[in-house]
């Protein structure tokens, strides 16, 4: 559904320097399929996912969205960020309905949609708050709902769960898993944690290290539904051995040999 | 409830109260070393002269007050749109941030006489001087704010197909109004004193005037009754523009608010943990 034919993406430094975001990357994501980007930070993972959303032109290849080429941002992407970045001056629901606004839809016939969502993300009772009255987590839920509320085909999240605490973090990857099993979309989601790429994705994308090439692409072998108690499954401890392995390895190259 | 009640009062009654025991040391010192009146007035005469002349304290008040707020006005009309422009184009930014920073530079004071040779010894020369020193401070922080906006929320914004005015309205600009209110405040304050300075060099209506003419005629009594009014009507200025603050963005008050109190539960959390553990 989402193919990265040959993408290489070189932005120019203020000085003018090229930097090789990425480099020669092709990749293609199934409908329905979750999968999971993991690297070493400035590898290129966020400049992927704006890549697909369309946010981003390539310096060479193409992306196609259902074999439709993407030249400028389209409407069926949702997209989550490390930080809810939400609107402090309105409440929860029209948080969520900012996605309706924003595309010009009528905000009032979205709204049922809305609340069942808020609900199904365990916000029922909050969606008259605003956001200095909830926690982190909380505030990253109403940015899930957020990216829901126009019913795109696929969700691009940016380390969405990044910022909150390890507990926290934990529930909400099982959570966002249940909200997926009810909702399919496509995902492609950005992490720095391992365990958790493992836990929720059907593959895990491994970048090197800048410029990010594709390192392995990883057919996760857990039976769905995901539960905690898989991550004592070896299956899962070969799976996260062999990322480390792959990650870890290009860090003890020699210094010169990475920054040629 | 009483607890919130006196966190609410105490930004309020202590400088309240240090400003009363001021003029009470003064007024008794005063009188203890009997300084000569005509050089540093007492609070009692102060207040006396105030209440005699209050026809005249007033007219002049209104003349001045009137000049502050349009120069205020016009720093809001043309800092606003100006910053706008900074953020968004930055062609304009490159050609005028350098000159504006120079204006900046010059010393009002210093140019204060050249207006009054240029536009007469009227209001208007006023109105331009406080518009003069206004609006630098309402560019800057306007910019500021509209600059910060998270970058998300204008990937997100783009990934919707906004277009950029819509951005502008229902993301950009609330996000910034904090900022925009910070340079308000300054703005308003800064307006007083540019008017004032205006007086200062030259006319015959307005609190800066009769600052000038009482001082020269050794009224001493009538020039602190002055300074009295300008320090009132620069405190309410600067009170009413917070409370629009209030009015406009009341989320972000309360968020601040909310943040102190949280503070606070912690910081008595951890000493009922302390008194439970030893
Ligand atoms: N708009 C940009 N202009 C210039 N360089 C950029 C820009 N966006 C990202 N980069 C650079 O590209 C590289 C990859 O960035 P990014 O995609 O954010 O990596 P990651 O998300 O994996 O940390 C980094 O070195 C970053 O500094
Ligand atoms: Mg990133």
């Amino acid at each position: 559904m989402i193919e990265l034919a040959s993408i290489t993406k070189t932005y120019r430094s203020r000085q003018g320097d090229p930097i090789h975001a990425i480099e020669d990357v092709s990749l293609a994501i199934k409908e329905k399929e979750f999968v999971s980007l993991v690297g070493p930070s400035g590898c290129g993972k966020s400049t992927l996912l704006k890549l697909v959303a369309g946010l981003v032109t390539p310096t060479r290849g193409v992306v196609r969205i259902r074999g439709t080429e993407v030249r400028e941002p389209f409407p069926d992407v949702g997209i989550v960020f490390q930080s809810a970045v939400l609107l402090p001056w309105r409440t929860v629901l029209d948080n969520v309905l900012f996605s309706i606004e924003m595309l010009g839809l009528r905000a009032d016939s979205h709204r049922d949609r809305a609340l069942s969502l808020i609900e199904l993300a365990g916000l029922a009772g909050f969606e008259r708050k605003y956001p200095w009255e909830l926690s982190g987590g909380m505030q990253q839920r109403v940015a899930i709902c957020r990216a829901l509320v126009h019913d795109p085909s696929i969700l691009l999240m940016d380390e969405p769960f990044g910022a909150l605490d390890a507990m926290t973090r934990e529930e909400m990857g099982l959570e966002l898993l249940r909200l997926w099993e009810e909702r399919r979309k496509t995902i492609l989601f950005v992490t720095h944690s391992i365990p958790e790429a493992i836990l929720l994705s059907d593959r895990v994308v491994v970048m090197t290290p800048r410029p990010g090439r594709l390192a392995r692409v990883l057919d996760v072998q857990l039976p769905r539904p995901r539960t905690v108690e898989m991550e004592f499954d070896a299956r899962f401890k070969d799976h996260s051995d062999e990322i480390r392995r792959l990650i870890f390895a290009r860090r003890q190259e020699p210094a010169h040999a990475r920054r040629a | 409830m009483l607890a919130a009640l006196e966190r609410r009062l105490r930004p309020v009654l202590l400088p309240t109260g240090v400003l009363l025991g001021t003029l009470v040391v003064w007024e008794i010192a005063w009188r203890i070393f009997n300084v000569p009146r005509f050089v540093v007035p007492l609070p009692s005469g102060i207040l006396a002269e105030t209440w005699a002349w209050r026809g005249y304290l007033l007219t002049h008040s209104w003349v001045t007050l009137y000049e502050t707020l349009a120069g205020f006005a016009l720093s809001i009309a043309v800092g606003t749109p100006l910053a706008v422009m900074l953020v968004y184009s930055p062609v304009l930014r490159s050609a005028l941030y350098p000159l504006l920073v120079v204006t900046q530079a010059v010393p009002k004071v210093a140019i204060a006489p050249v207006l009054l040779l240029l536009l007469g010894a009227g209001e208007v020369s006023k109105v331009v001087i406080a518009f003069l020193v206004a609006f630098f401070p309402i560019v800057v922080n306007t910019a500021t704010g509209l600059a910060a906006t998270p970058p998300e929320l204008l990937d997100l914004s783009r990934s919707y197909r906004a277009s950029r005015l819509k951005t502008f309205i229902k993301v950009r600009f609330p996000m910034a109004l904090p900022f925009f209110f910070s340079g308000l405040k300054v703005a308003v304050t800064l307006s007083v004193i540019g008017a004032v300075v205006g007086e200062f060099v030259g006319s015959d209506k307005g609190l800066g005037y009769v600052i000038v003419s009482a001082t020269s005629y050794w009224k001493s009594n009538l020039a602190f009754a002055a300074m009295l009014l300008l320090s009132v009507m620069a405190v309410g200025l600067f009170g009413l523009v917070e409370l629009v603050e209030r009015l406009v963005c009341p989320w972000y008050a309360l968020a601040r608010e909310q943040q102190e109190v949280v503070e606070e539960l912690s910081v008595k959390d951890l000493e009922k943990i302390r008194a439970a553990a030893g």
